[in-house]
């Protein structure tokens, strides 16, 4: 791979995409558990996400890799005024490698011009989570087989959703088929939809959120959240929507699967995690094996 | 040298003509250009009759040539300004400016949570250029800053 850094999945062609999730699997099948050894990765978190942060975590431990860093802005230098190119150049002199996830957007893309060393963007603000994006497409690829011509639905909140622009940036290199269900407040924003009608791919909007998912290869479940909606009169009419539940799963097709980047709070019933549609938590896992191949990759351990 | 128009701003010796500025973006010109720190003669005429702007401005600058990205960031507020290089009243060469791919630091990106505008982070926008509509991609954000936006700023 030609990146030394993972900032933006816009920055990843197809090929390099396509890499990641092959080296993914790769990392599934056969584990390597001393690559990283005498390797130190750091980990900033100038806002805390306890969730990424374990797998990155649990990432690099597994590959025999040492952690150093902070898990939110108030146990760091941040806090006392220290600029983000002088924290990053300090912790150049500590570590090989540095994933961070930083409030403002556009931090990573910052970091990595005065870094020496690697940077992963694990979030900057509503920007980019290129990390959940190739997890996500890995889970596809695993789920399906393949990447190319899959009809994927994306439900709940289209409009602030980084994760949903993300995937469908992603998923517009391979013949997708979209369809976005949200209420109407909550829409895909044009730009997006802009894009795929530049490349010819189809998609489709509904604000019923109904058996139509009977042609989905993926449904993919986001949250929709209260402080979105400037009348709460309209939160309290769609709230309970765009609720998964296992009857709606009867007539989907058979390789369906239901993603979802996680924490849920009530968009998917508690009794959809025994279908074996249910990929969420699988999902997760695959988040370990996706994040030790983007950080083997930009270590050069691994072509 | 060419009688007439250029007239209506005293001619200069040495230096440069910015013509074809339209009027209401003289003072963001000579912002942009940092004309207000320049330490040689500089005149300026405004709110001049232009057929194809309807109300120009010029700016005549001495002892100063500005070439290529230095005069290419005005393009933003003044797409269709002409550069006459002035030596010995004569003009001795023309140009126009060219819209760049790249432009830093002249505007503000539209995303309060930019990291240039909470960070000390020069602005670097990509420029995009749709039959003539100008606007800004932040190269940090991603986000779009358009003309409207822009004029505000700068
Ligand atoms: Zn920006």
């Amino acid at each position: 791979m030609n990146h030394r850094n993972l900032v933006s999945i816009n920055d990843f062609s197809k090929e390099e995409i396509l890499r990641i999730v092959e080296l993914a699997a790769e990392f599934e099948n056969n584990p390597k558990p001393g690559l990283l050894n005498g390797k130190v990765i750091a980990t900033l978190f100038f806002e805390p996400s306890t969730r990424t942060r374990l797998s990155f975590e649990s990432a690099v431990n597994r590959l025999g890799g040492r952690i150093v860093g902070f898990t939110d802005a108030s146990s760091s230098s941040t806090s006392k005024g220290e600029s983000l190119k002088d924290t990053i150049l300090t912790v150049n002199n500590y570590s090989d490698l540095i994933v961070m996830r930083h409030p403002l957007e556009g931090a990573a893309l910052y970091a990595s011009e005065v870094s020496s060393i690697p940077i992963v963007n694990a979030g900057d603000g509503a920007n980019q989570h290129p990390t959940q994006t190739l997890l996500d497409l890995y889970s596809i690829k695993k789920t399906q087989g393949s990447l190319e011509n899959m009809n994927i639905f994306l439900v709940g909140d289209l409009k602030y959703g980084r994760t949903v622009h993300s995937l469908l940036m992603a998923m517009s290199h391979f013949n997708a088929t979209f369809n976005f269900i949200s209420p109407p407040e909550l829409r895909m924003p044009d730009e997006y939809k802009m894009h795929l009608d530049n490349l010819g791919l189809k998609y489709y909007e509904h604000s019923d959120f109904t058996d139509i998912i009977s042609r989905a290869d993926i449904v993919y479940m986001t949250r929709v959240q209260r402080e979105r909606f400037s009348d709460p009169m309209e939160y309290e009419k769609v709230k309970n929507v765009y609720v998964l539940k296992k009857e709606m799963l009867e007539n989907t097709k058979a390789n369906m699967k239901v993603l979802h980047p996680l924490p849920r709070v009530n968009e998917i019933s508690t009794d959809v995690d025994d279908s074996e549609k249910a990929y969420y938590f699988t999902q997760a896992l695959n988040g370990v094996y996706t994040r030790q191949a983007i950080i083997a990759s930009l270590l050069g351990l691994i072509k | 040298m060419t009688k007439g128009k250029q007239l209506s701003v005293s001619a200069i010796r040495n230096g440069t003509v910015i013509d074809h500025i339209p009027a209401k973006n003289l003072f963001r010109v000579i912002s942009i250009l940092g004309l207000d720190k320049f330490d040689h003669q500089i005149t300026f005429g405004t709110n001049l009759d232009s057929t194809k702007l309807g109300q120009k401005a010029i700016i005549k600058v001495s002892e100063k040539t500005f070439v290529g990205d230095e005069i290419n960031r005005i393009a933003l507020v003044a797409p269709e300004a002409r550069l006459n290089f002035i030596k010995d009243y004569e003009v001795v060469e023309k140009s126009i400016v060219k819209v760049p791919l790249e432009i830093s630091g002249i505007t503000k990106c539209v995303n309060p949570k930019c990291i240039t505008n909470n960070e000390d982070v020069m602005t670097k926008f990509h420029v995009i250029n749709k039959n003539g509509e100008i606007s800004l991609k932040c190269h940090y954000c991603e986000k779009i800053t358009d003309q409207e936006h822009m004029s505000a700023e700068i």
